[in-house]
């Protein structure tokens, strides 16, 4: 499994699906988050490693 | 693999609006190079020009400030300390990035410390002048404005730069839309010229999505302040910029589009010329000398009689 973590939510999907179709999948815009492995941006069409953590920062702010 | 269009290295972002993916060389090479083309093409500002930038400590405005210095231009910060607590302090963590910030790059930095200089913070304000229930948003954006106002004219400076994002604006003439805001549909602009007794205002980075001013900080290694304000919970902007966003999702350049469409309609009249008969209202208001339309004191400054009268009565 691949953990995304957004602010303080977690949530799991199967490892081998790109980080596009993951987002989809937890119902979270990629127009609104930016990835981050090991602290590197990660692209759209990356495909998610088994047992990794992928940490999404929300990109939109209020004001 | 997506590829860099530039190099055909490894592409970290996608920017589907443009059909343009970069590598994180490339992608930081090319923010300060459109933000330049901007620039010239929308005439903001030149190299002569004295730029005081608005900086909150987050994302956009600590990048704006970043790249207009990497440009060449001449352009001092500007930090208002409003006085919110929250969780996290959000103020003081947010004024400690901002001097952190311009401390490593030798920038130099103006801090208008609101509760020190007026007596009271910004929540506080709006509590005592019973204003926005219980958000103090309003009064935050008067009390901004008419900071920004005051340090640009003490201080001699002829532009002041926001970090408003393309995101930032669609919102905002998404909001003026729906409620048909005549006016504030024909002062909505990436400049607006200055006047007497107020600087130009220019907005460099409306072209950007919000994601790719994300991008550009955590690549550049700006550290911002992550936590929202605690008075942006549930605000509408942020419905508006995640509808706007689900848009985006089925047809990428439809953000961009929507505000650059308003900005070719309104160049070519399709909204009537109002701003001379508001502007001929303008008076400078009797205690702190700035442009209002009000009848005797502006805005602020009616605001602080208000809270000082209800603090006293209190």
């Amino acid at each position: 499994m691949v953990t995304l973590i957004l602010r303080k939510k977690t949530y799991e999907v199967r490892a081998g699906m790109t980080l596009r179709s993951a987002l989809e999948k937890i119902g979270v815009l990629p127009e609104s988050v930016l990835a981050l492995r090991e602290g590197e941006i990660i692209p759209d069409d990356e495909i998610l490693r088994e047992g990794e953590t992928i940490r999404l920062i929300a990109v939109i702010s209020g004001g | 693999m997506m590829r860099c269009r530039k190099c055909g290295g490894r592409a970290v972002i996608n920017m589907r609006q443009h059909k343009l993916a970069l590598c994180k060389e490339h992608f930081l090479e090319w923010i300060p190079e459109q933000t330049e083309r901007f620039i010239q093409k929308y005439r903001m500002f030149t190299r002569e020009d004295k730029i005081l930038v608005a900086v909150s400590g987050g994302k956009d405005s600590l990048s704006l400030w970043d790249i207009l210095s990497r440009l060449g231009y001449q352009a001092d910060g500007l930090y208002i300390a409003l006085g919110i607590e929250g969780e996290n302090g959000y103020s003081a963590e947010s004024r400690r990035l901002v001097e952190s910030f311009a401390k490593a790059r030798n920038l130099s930095l103006h801090i208008v410390d609101i509760p020190a200089e007026y007596g009271y913070s910004v929540p506080d304000l709006a509590a005592l002048a019973r204003r926005g229930r219980d958000k103090p948003c309003s009064v935050c954006g008067l009390v901004k404005r008419h900071e920004m106002n005051r340090i640009a004219r003490d201080f001699g400076y002829t532009v002041l730069a926001t970090g408003h994002n393309l995101d930032d604006e669609a919102a905002v003439l998404f909001s003026n839309t729906l409620h048909w805001a005549g006016e504030y549909l024909m002062r909505q602009s990436p400049v607006l010229e200055e006047s007497p007794g107020l600087a130009r205002k220019v907005k460099p980075l409306f072209r950007f999505y919000e994601r790719e001013m994300a991008a550009y900080a955590l690549m550049r290694g700006i550290e911002y302040i992550y936590e929202e304000c605690p008075y942006a919970e549930g605000a509408t902007t942020i419905y508006y910029k995640e509808l706007l966003n689900a848009l985006e999702h089925e047809k990428p350049g439809a953000k961009l589009s929507f505000y650059l469409s308003f900005l070719k309609a309104k160049q070519e009249g399709l909204f009537a010329q109002k701003t001379e008969d508001i502007v001929a209202t303008l008076h400078p208001c009797p205690r702190c000398g700035q442009p209002t339309s009000a009848p005797d004191l502006c805005s602020f400054c009616r605001l602080m009689d208000k809270a000082k009268q209800a603090a006293e009565s209190a």
